[in-house]
């Protein structure tokens, strides 16, 4: 692997010391989609208006669980002090803070809305929960696995003037900086962030946990404050409308062959996509 | 209608992608200028000059630019945005860092990854890796789009559009490149290439991938793998085929000890012929597979070899 540290240090000797992370107490906002279990294969409704969400097991996204995971590493290495999630949407939210708070996390607000919204509002939603909370970083997942959107943390980071690491699989912060190793095309780039900063996760960065009872227990006495999203100024209206959903194009089974030489032959002669 | 296309590149070479976003975008409008942003990219903006369609291409050449930190980028297109009514840059992980800051930025937002354009406004994109297909209408003055390149044929080329130095430098000051530690492979891109083979879990182990060399070399293949195989640390992770992962449309992809989880069939199931080789024949792999062979992969990868 590269040597983070070594560029870390060469890092620290060129900035000034304004901010000692490990002196001030280091907040962090992780925002959390309720989103359909990974394990769920959606389907589209006869009118093709949505997919079918009735009676769908509903989860915190992946990436969001591995966001609340890196926050809890870093309060438990003594880097972070305090772990705020933050999610929108319905009522039926609060069963995912509440997962987040049994993983860790020390208190919740759930921004309530039955508006279907777009990543855009979700960032300017998202904003003014960072004006008020002023967090020293703020860790979103990628990408959630409904929308595929993949938008709302460099959205946020835009709004907020902050630096982003995105598709992160390794975080490392230290005097005020944090360094965010990315998964990109070709490999893998690592990155400098002044704090405040935005980091969004990808799948190889941590491992996340399962919540134990006691923590379950333990979580339905923490704090979660709930904020109407009408009431924060930020207009809720999207510009983009979705006029249909479809389902795609399904391929029709094919067939078993019996060894490599009939494979290959068929590859050939019939798929004619070798020579 | 006037659309401006974010050149997909390294500083050396332009990517692929690039002329498939100016098809893409030819089906918008016929105003298409093509923006370079990077360091000593010289012989990328010449490239992207001959792709026929291309109107303009405007090369924003400083060190700002050289590792495309979407702090920098997303402000110099942000400045660019105005006499634009379209902006597009490829789905790849360059786009999808800094074009959701250009949305905000101009306060519109973004449509993630089109795969069709139905008219200047609808374009349609899949949901829940793939499992839905969304047609969507935007009324914003500004379209802010990702496409996904494997979805569109390529422009051609021979033109020799006129380009033009952009001289605005914007450094963030917000970020700053460490390092990188890049795959350096013979074998074409995974999104380039028009046959791949990948492993998953049932390879075991990062050395057993040899066992797809002498295969992709006979075929002039890409190397791809799953999550799991990734996840083990078989394999790099610009390896990865899937929904969260890269999305490939091959003419032939060859899926060797892979299971067919929906998140990874969402990221290949759009190619010409898929063929499955596992040993469990209940592997849900078989349901998208054109030709399936059940079988251990450690007796067929020879065999295959041999018989190509
Ligand atoms: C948020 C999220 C995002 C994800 N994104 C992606 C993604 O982008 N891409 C992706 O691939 N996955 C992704 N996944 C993971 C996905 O759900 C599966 O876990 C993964 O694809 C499984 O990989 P696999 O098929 O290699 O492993 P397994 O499911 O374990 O399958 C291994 C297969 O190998 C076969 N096998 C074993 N030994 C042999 C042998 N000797 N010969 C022949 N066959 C053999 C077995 O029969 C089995 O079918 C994601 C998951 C989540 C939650
Ligand atoms: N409704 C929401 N509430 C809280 N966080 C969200 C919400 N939607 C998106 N996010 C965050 O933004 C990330 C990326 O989502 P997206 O940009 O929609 O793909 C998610 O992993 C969450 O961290």
């Amino acid at each position: 692997m590269h040597n983070v540290n070594g560029n870390l240090y060469y890092i620290n000797i060129n900035t000034n010391f304004a901010r000692n992370t490990n002196e001030v107490d280091m907040k962090i906002l992780v925002p959390v989609k309720r989103a359909i279990d990974y394990n769920v294969k959606v389907k589209v409704k006869a009118d093709e208006s949505n997919v079918d969400l009735a009676n769908v097991k509903m989860s915190i996204n992946p990436f969001c669980e591995i966001a609340v995971e890196e926050a809890i590493r870093l309060k438990e290495s003594g880097i972070a002090t305090e772990i705020v999630v933050v999610s929108i949407g319905t009522l039926a939210c609060v069963e995912q803070i509440r997962t987040a708070l049994a993983l860790g996390a020390d208190r919740g607000v759930h921004i309530q809305t039955d508006a279907e919204l777009d990543s855009l509002q979700i960032a300017k939603l998202l904003k003014t929960v960072v004006d008020k909370e002023s967090p020293d970083l703020v860790i979103l997942g990628k990408q959630a696995i409904d929308s595929d959107n993949n938008q709302t943390g460099q959205m946020l980071a835009a709004l907020t003037n902050m630096g982003q690491g995105t598709f992160a699989s390794k975080v490392a912060v230290a005097d005020g900086q944090v360094a965010v190793t990315r998964e990109i095309d070709g490999g893998l780039q690592t990155v400098s962030l002044t704090l405040p900063a935005i980091v969004t996760t990808d799948l190889r960065l941590n491992e996340p946990r399962y919540a134990s009872l006691p923590n379950i227990m333990k979580a339905k006495r923490k704090p979660i404050e709930t904020i109407d999203a009408d009431m924060l100024g930020v207009n809720l209206t999207s510009n983009v409308s979705l006029l249909k959903v479809s389902a795609p194009a399904q391929r029709s089974g094919g067939v078993k062959v019996a060894d490599v030489a009939e494979l290959v032959a068929k590859l050939k002669t019939e798929a004619k996509v070798i020579s | 209608m006037s659309i401006l296309i974010y050149a997909e590149h390294d500083n050396k070479e332009l990517k692929s992608e690039t002329a498939k976003l100016v098809h893409a975008a030819s089906q918008i409008g016929e105003d298409i200028d093509v923006l370079v942003a990077g360091h000593d990219c010289a012989a990328v903006a010449q490239a992207a000059a001959n792709i026929s369609g291309v109107s303009r291409v405007l090369v924003a050449d400083a060190s700002c630019y050289e590792y495309q930190l979407a702090e920098n980028i997303s402000g110099l297109v942000v400045e660019l945005a105005d006499g634009y009514s379209h902006i597009l840059a490829a789905a790849t992980t360059t786009g999808k860092n800094f074009m959701p800051r250009v949305a905000a930025l101009k306060d519109v937002a973004q449509i993630s990854d089109i795969i069709a354009v139905e008219s200047a406004d609808t374009f349609v994109r899949p949901i829940y890796a793939g499992n839905a297909i969304a047609t969507v209408q935007s009324s914003d003055q500004l379209k802010v789009m990702t496409v996904r390149a494997s979805a569109f044929d390529s422009a051609t080329l021979g033109n020799a559009a006129p380009i033009e130095a952009l001289t605005q430098a914007h450094d963030a000051g917000l970020s700053s490149f460490v390092s990188a530690e890049l795959t350096v492979s013979e074998r074409p891109e995974l999104t380039a290439a028009s046959v791949i083979i990948s492993g998953g879990r049932g390879m075991q182990n990062g050395d057993n991938f040899a066992l797809l060399n002498g295969i992709a070399d006979k075929l002039g293949a890409a190397i791809g793998a799953s999550r799991a195989a990734v996840d083990a640390g078989f394999v790099p992770n610009d390896m990865q085929v899937g929904q969260t992962g890269k999305i490939v449309a091959p003419q032939l992809y060859i899926a060797v000890g892979i299971s067919g989880a929906i998140q990874h069939l969402a990221g290949m199931k759009d190619s010409k012929v898929i063929v499955a080789i596992n040993k469990d024949e209940e592997a849900p792999i078989f349901q998208v597979a054109d030709y399936g062979l059940v079988g251990d992969l450690f007796d067929i990868l020879p065999q295959l070899e041999a018989a190509l």
